[in-house]
């Protein structure tokens, strides 16, 4: 078996894949962001509910999709809730670095996402952790109303 | 027939197979996606560019003259190996996909008309679809789709349903690439001809794979991709019926496909010259015809028994698999096993797979609403070609199983 392989699918990561955390919908009162990987059929529904001055004060996912994309969809809704958004904003760039390039010490900050670290030595794997992610950097963007966002441009 | 072929010496044949990936020795299970190529191409087309090259059907000089015969003479083969009346019904195109969109765009331009009916199956790669959706959308025709029952097969008792006197043209796959299924095309053509509907076959999946003659299915159009039967990407061929290739106008202008220019108009050259304006693809010509030679001298009736005796293997072992389920029918079908992992999601088996050195593909398969119909996120699939081995089917079968248990 390949150690590549057990960090990239290290047992929490398959944990919130089959039982995916904050999984559902919030009506009211929260952006709504479509995400999609066309090329691999990924899925994400994100809903997030900012409070005042821009902090997640509640964040939701709906999705289907490999282990990759949904897992670390689960794991940021666990991170993100009720951060600022200066964090939250920290948090998506620390996450890109991470599954991108070789971060040594990656911040503390992210907590269980550093599991996800061992995507970086799988590139076309990428865009499936970033989809959740892509997802909420749409939603602060827009801080209200619905959208989509694809990781391929239409 | 002659003696049993030797198998292991034909996977000699091919030097990529021979190597490492990932540490593990190599088993190339797309070959649906894309076929592997032996030296006898690979030796053809340095041949033609260390001696022959020059441009088609203009030069006076040796070689253009070496380079024209050798195109052309790569027409007459393929014209003989998919049985067509002459060399002037096969033209020369990337492949499968822009021989539909050139019928689509001239043949469809001329002939489909507002409230016509275009008559497809539910089971179409997009290659075969998104042409037909533009021309619909230009000219006002319908769609129309005979739907896949459960089994992977097509609701064919009921094929009067749709196949009424509105269908204008009827395309289908001779083999499905996700399913594996195999249409009964002879039967579809003479239940098409029987409304007066034309007909075209997407030979992607077959033309490589078993004996494809278009005068006993009696087709109009065929279509096939070079690189899926042995041949280099970027050569394919649209066999036409020579009666409708000279009634349709051409499709791109330029050089190469007309008799006489002048500033205010052109005439144009017979089929199939009208449709290979340009320069052509003439080394990935000549390594299709070194293809067909090579699949010919190997009998595709013998390459399909090959096939199917390992599709037979993998699906007994994939049925023995905890929580795998099958798609497609059973007997007689295509070398391809498309298969769904209750644990694992086909990207995730993938990845798993390509780092044991087993190149699988997982997704939609470029079947998009297929997927959607079965409500699956995707499939993964194994596909073989004659150069793949029993042992690389038992291999295949053993990383599947560990990954039952890693994904568990
Ligand atoms: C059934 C079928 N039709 C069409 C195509 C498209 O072929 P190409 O991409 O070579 O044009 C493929 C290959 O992916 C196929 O499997």
């Amino acid at each position: 078996m390949s150690t590549e392989l057990e960090e990239l699918y290290q047992s929490v990561i398959l944990d919130h894949s089959k039982r995916p955390r904050n999984f559902g919908e919030i009506a009211d009162g929260a952006v709504h962001v479509h995400g999609d990987n066309p090329s691999c059929g990924d899925e994400i529904d994100l809903s997030v509910k900012f409070g005042a001055d821009g902090v997640v004060e509640d964040v939701k996912f709906k999705g289907v999709g490999c282990a990759i994309s949904q897992a670390s969809a689960s794991l940021m809704t666990m991170k993100l809730k009720g951060r600022s958004e200066a964090d939250a904003r920290e948090m998506l760039r620390a996450f890109h670095d991470l599954v991108t390039t070789e971060v040594a010490d990656p911040p503390r900050l992210l907590g269980d996402l550093r599991l996800l670290a061992g995507v970086r030595k799988f590139p076309q794997r990428v865009k499936c952790a970033m989809l959740g992610w892509r997802a909420f950097e749409q939603a602060l963007e827009q801080k209200s109303g619905d959208a989509s966002v694809s990781t391929e441009e239409a | 027939m002659s003696n049993p072929t030797d198998w292991a010496a034909v996977r000699a044949d091919f030097p990529i197979l021979d190597q490492q990936v990932r540490g593990q020795p190599l088993i190339y299970f797309d070959n649906a996606a894309s076929s592997q190529k032996p030296r006898a191409v690979i030796a053809a087309i340095a041949h033609y560019y260390e001696r022959d090259n020059a441009n088609v059907h203009r030069g006076l000089h040796e070689l253009s003259s070496r380079a024209t015969d050798a195109y052309e003479r790569a027409r007459a083969k393929v014209a003989a190996y998919l049985g067509a009346a002459s060399a002037e019904e096969v033209v020369f195109t990337r492949g499968t996909t822009e021989g539909i969109n050139l019928v689509a765009q001239t043949w469809g331009a001329k002939f489909v008309r507002v409230g016509d009916v275009i008559l497809l199956t539910e089971m179409e790669h997009h290659s075969n679809l998104v042409p037909w959706q533009m021309l619909a959308e230009r000219t006002g025709a319908r769609l129309r789709f005979v739907p896949v029952l459960d089994d992977g097969t097509l609701a064919l008792e009921r094929l009067g349903d749709w196949l009424t006197p509105e269908v204008k043209l009827f395309a289908f796959t001779h083999i499905s690439n996700s399913l594996g299924t195999i249409n009964p095309v002879a039967e579809l053509c003479r239940a098409a001809r029987a409304v007066g509907a034309v007909t075209l076959i997407d030979a992607a999946q077959s033309a490589g794979h078993l004996p494809v003659n278009v005068r006993e299915i009696g087709c109009d159009f065929l279509v096939l991709s070079g690189h899926k039967m042995c041949a280099p990407t970027g050569i394919g061929v649209l066999y036409g019926r020579a009666e409708l290739l000279e009634a349709m106008p051409p499709w791109h202008g330029g050089g190469e496909m007309i008799v006489s220019v002048s500033y205010e108009r052109s005439t144009y050259k017979k089929a199939p010259h009208k449709f290979e304006a340009g320069t052509p693809n003439i080394a990935g010509a000549v390594g299709l015809g070194a293809a067909v030679d090579y699949l010919e001298r190997l009998g595709r009736a013998a390459i399909f028994a090959h096939d199917l005796e390992l599709t037979q293997q993998a699906l007994a072992g994939l049925d023995a698999l905890p929580g795998v389920r099958v798609l497609g029918p059973r007997g007689e079908r295509g070398g391809l096993a498309g298969f769904v992992m209750a644990a694992a999601h086909p990207h995730d088996l993938t990845t798993f797979a390509d780092r044991h050195g087993l190149a699988l593909r997982g997704g939609h398969h470029c079947n998009q609403p297929l997927m959607k119909k079965l409500r699956l996120p995707g499939t993964t699939r194994a596909s073989f070609y004659f150069y793949n081995t029993r042992a690389e089917v038992d291999r295949m079968l053993e990383i599947l199983a560990e990954a039952v248990r890693f994904f568990a």
